[in-house]
């Protein structure tokens, strides 16, 4: 199989590499780049064989591969919600080629058979790189470590309890000195359950006037102040999951001043959305942390242009259509995010605050260096890891065409400038262009 | 209109049509014969899916005096223990052809689902912490039979405000008035960030100085579990209204409580049985207020 890219926009943080190329993969593996001056006119003459694919990538940029930090692919357990054969396929079309799981499957992925389990599946039926993350906890419950050593010698590439954070500071601390020895950086979802107590929403105006519970901003930060500070005493680096308060970015800030070893990511519906967005008790706006406020969604896209936010992430939470279609307070939280986030973030380039190679880095190089993975990007001799995008097509969200098994979005029928048309991982490939 | 999901989503005007209607029904319910033919073979549920004998009361009887056939579902002995979806409970409800729904719910947000999920009238008859709608109305009802009017008047509401849907259906419904409205109660109590049209007082004799209107919210017992008060004896004495602090508010100004009352908690026996507590013509006034709810809304035709 040869697949021929013409006259595209090469854009590679990570190799580092910027211009105009043709390039051309075979059999799943980058043959040649070309770099040129000028593009040079050429012609398609269809398909010449079955086995080639030419494509006129004028005005079209080829991006590495995305990686996405804080992916929920389900499988095992929730099936009914994900498989990791649908959340992979989900992943190729929102230009993602590589997925960390997190570790809040049936059972948990707190020792190592889920573990193999889960990399045996994606390699049988799965689309892109799967990266399973561990859990912090055996059964994420906060009291026992789980087998971390075992697990990333299994193939986990960071720890999380995520949802389920670890409240009792001296687990959190032993579980951040433990995790240096293994290399692995732990993730954490900075929440204080008994802050949030059962809050379904931000606390403010808003949660008053709709009569529905708030979550404090605090109930964010006391867990982002108190890693920080772990992490500092500990000298045990610590990434902060989905940023949405503008007192964390403060946090986040302060700590990275002081050199403590701390990295940040942030989703694509805490700088789109705001609390407004559950205003109609919108059960796919639901999310945890809980959209914030205009103040919290400027600071968080201020600290993505000043680096204090490392990384973009989806936090992809697929659920079934009847966990959502229930009262707000019962319904579940998350959004399905894959498909969609891409597109979304490319409204941060569009609207001036960041450029096209910084917002690739959030999406790459930045998470290859916190998880420590190798990435090589687009050389030739590499395997093809790549997506070739238009940042300006415009076109609309639907969820019914979701690859996903997830249709919780709150962007559904949303126009958005800037769509994925083709996703190559290996020999695997997906064509979006006539989509 | 088909439904009565909150205060939020009526006009002034509705408000006002409503208690218009109301006292038309009110007048009814003086006669001798108390019973009207108007919905003669139109069905309503009331749909409980909290326990509540009150509002439920209420409703039944405001049914009744409209002639419509009345069936009760409360939760006790409903399929919801056996898990059934709330979706599913609504289903099966409509196919049985019901007219209105009246529905209580632990849950905000649950009457605009329900009334987005069928196509009968629904009544809100409290959604969580979010509206009661009803209440509302037959409070300024209850006002306006009183005082002639609500522009004008200050209102101060008391007590355990963030869990109330009284409060906040009244607090949209005075809003729409030219009323001052007070929130007074310990800060734990209070909304975390204050809605722009309203004051806040921590004393509660501050907070009724010079008031036509005290509105005492129920105290719930367990609320020292969640480290709201430190115990009943303390929030009673510093927030509860007692006899003498009647002197602070207007001599013409009223006391009213939407029930149950806890008696010396919020209110004092000598208070609530004063002649100056509506406690008793709320009661009445919430019979003819639902009467007139029920008769203005028009279920979807189907």
């Amino acid at each position: 199989m040869l697949i021929k890219f013409y006259n595209a926009n090469l854009l590679d943080p990570i190799t580092k590499t910027k211009g105009l190329a043709d390039l051309i993969i075979e059999d799943g593996v980058i043959s040649k780049i070309k770099l040129k001056r000028k593009s040079t006119p050429i012609q398609i003459k269809g398909k010449k064989s079955k086995n080639i694919l030419e494509i006129n990538a004028e005005g079209l940029y080829l991006f590495p591969g995305l990686i996405d930090m804080h992916t929920h692919l389900r499988e095992p357990g929730y099936e009914y919600k994900e498989t990791i054969r649908t959340g992979t396929l989900a992943a190729l079309r929102g230009g993602f080629t590589s997925v960390c799981c997190m570790a809040n499957t049936f059972p948990v992925n707190d020792n190592p058979e889920v573990t193999y389990y889960i990399l045996a599946k994606a390699k049988e039926e799965g689309s892109c790189h799967v990266f399973p993350i561990g859990a912090i906890t055996k059964g994420l419950k906060g009291e026992e470590l789980s087998e971390m050593a075992m697990l990333r010698e299994a193939g986990c590439v960071a720890f999380s309890d995520d949802g389920m954070p670890v409240m009792n500071s001296i687990i959190m601390k032993r579980a951040l000195e433990y995790s240096k020895a293994i290399g692995s950086p732990l993730i954490s979802h900075c929440e204080d359950i008994n802050l949030s107590e059962d809050g379904v929403m931000n606390e403010g105006k808003l949660s008053f006037y709709l009569g529905l519970k708030g979550i404090p901003k605090a109930s964010e930060e006391v867990m982002v102040a108190r890693d920080i500070l772990l992490s500092k005493y500990t000298k045990a680096p610590i990434h902060i999951a989905h940023v949405s308060t503008k007192g964390s970015v403060e946090l986040i800030k302060f700590a990275k001043e002081q050199g403590i070893a701390v990295t940040a990511e942030t989703c694509p519906h805490y700088f789109t959305l705001t609390e407004e967005a559950v205003k109609d008790y919108n059960t796919n706006a639901k999310v945890n942390p809980p959209l914030r406020t205009e103040e919290d969604l400027e600071a968080i896209k201020a600290a993505l242009k000043e680096g204090i936010i490392d990384v973009i992430a989806t936090d992809h939470a697929p659920h079934h259509i009847d966990e959502k279609k229930v009262p707000f307070q019962e319904a579940l939280n998350g959004i399905s995010g894959l498909e969609t986030a891409f597109s979304l973030s490319l409204r941060l380039f569009h609207e001036g605050t960041l450029s096209l190679e910084e917002l690739i880095e959030k999406f790459t190089v930045s998470p290859t260096k916190i998880l420590k993975i190798r990435k090589e990007g687009i050389k030739e001799g590499a395997q093809a890891d790549l997506i070739l995008v238009d940042i300006n097509k415009e076109w609309t969200v639907d969820k019914n065409k979701f690859l996903s098994l997830g249709k919780n979005t709150p962007f559904d029928l949303w126009t958005l400038k800037g769509k994925v048309l083709f996703t190559v991982k290996g020999k695997k490939f997906l064509d979006m262009r006539t989509e | 209109m088909k439904d009565l999901i909150g205060i939020k989503e009526l006009s002034k005007q509705d408000i006002e049509e409503i208690l218009n209607t109301a006292k038309a029904f009110k007048e009814v319910l003086q006669r001798d014969i108390k019973k009207v033919p108007t919905l003669r073979g139109r069905t309503a549920i009331n749909l409980f899916f909290e326990p509540s004998t009150r509002t439920r009361t209420s409703f039944e009887l405001a049914e009744k005096r409209l002639s419509l056939d009345v069936l009760n579902f409360s939760v006790s002995t409903s399929s919801v223990v056996k898990g059934e979806t709330l979706y599913d409970t609504l289903k099966t409800i409509e196919s049985y052809n019901v007219d209105y729904i009246v529905l209580r719910h632990s849950s905000s947000g649950t009457a605009k689902f329900v009334a987005e999920n069928t196509s009968a009238s629904v009544i809100n008859a409290g959604d969580g912490t979010n509206e009661h709608p009803t209440q509302a109305l037959l409070d300024a009802f209850s006002i306006l039979e009183i005082k002639g009017r609500l522009d004008g008047l200050k209102i101060a509401i008391v007590g355990d405000i963030i869990h109330s849907r009284v409060a906040r259906s009244n607090l949209y419904l005075l809003s729409k008035f030219d009323t001052e409205i007070r929130f007074v109660g310990p800060p734990t109590l209070l909304p975390q960030e204050i809605p722009d049209n309203v004051k806040i007082f921590f004393n509660l004799k501050e907070g009724i100085e010079d008031v036509d209107v005290v509105m005492i919210l129920r105290i719930q017992l367990e609320r020292q579990k969640g480290a709201f008060i430190p115990s009943l004896k303390e929030y009673s004495h510093f927030w509860g209204l007692k006899k003498d602090l009647l002197n602070y508010i207007k001599k013409d100004a009223v006391v009213m409580h939407p029930g149950p009352m806890n008696r010396g908690v919020e209110i004092s026996t000598e208070v609530a049985d004063s002649s100056q507590s509506l406690i008793l013509r709320q009661v009445t006034n919430g019979i003819a207020t639902r009467m007139a709810v029920i008769y203005m809304l028009k279920p979807k035709e189907v």
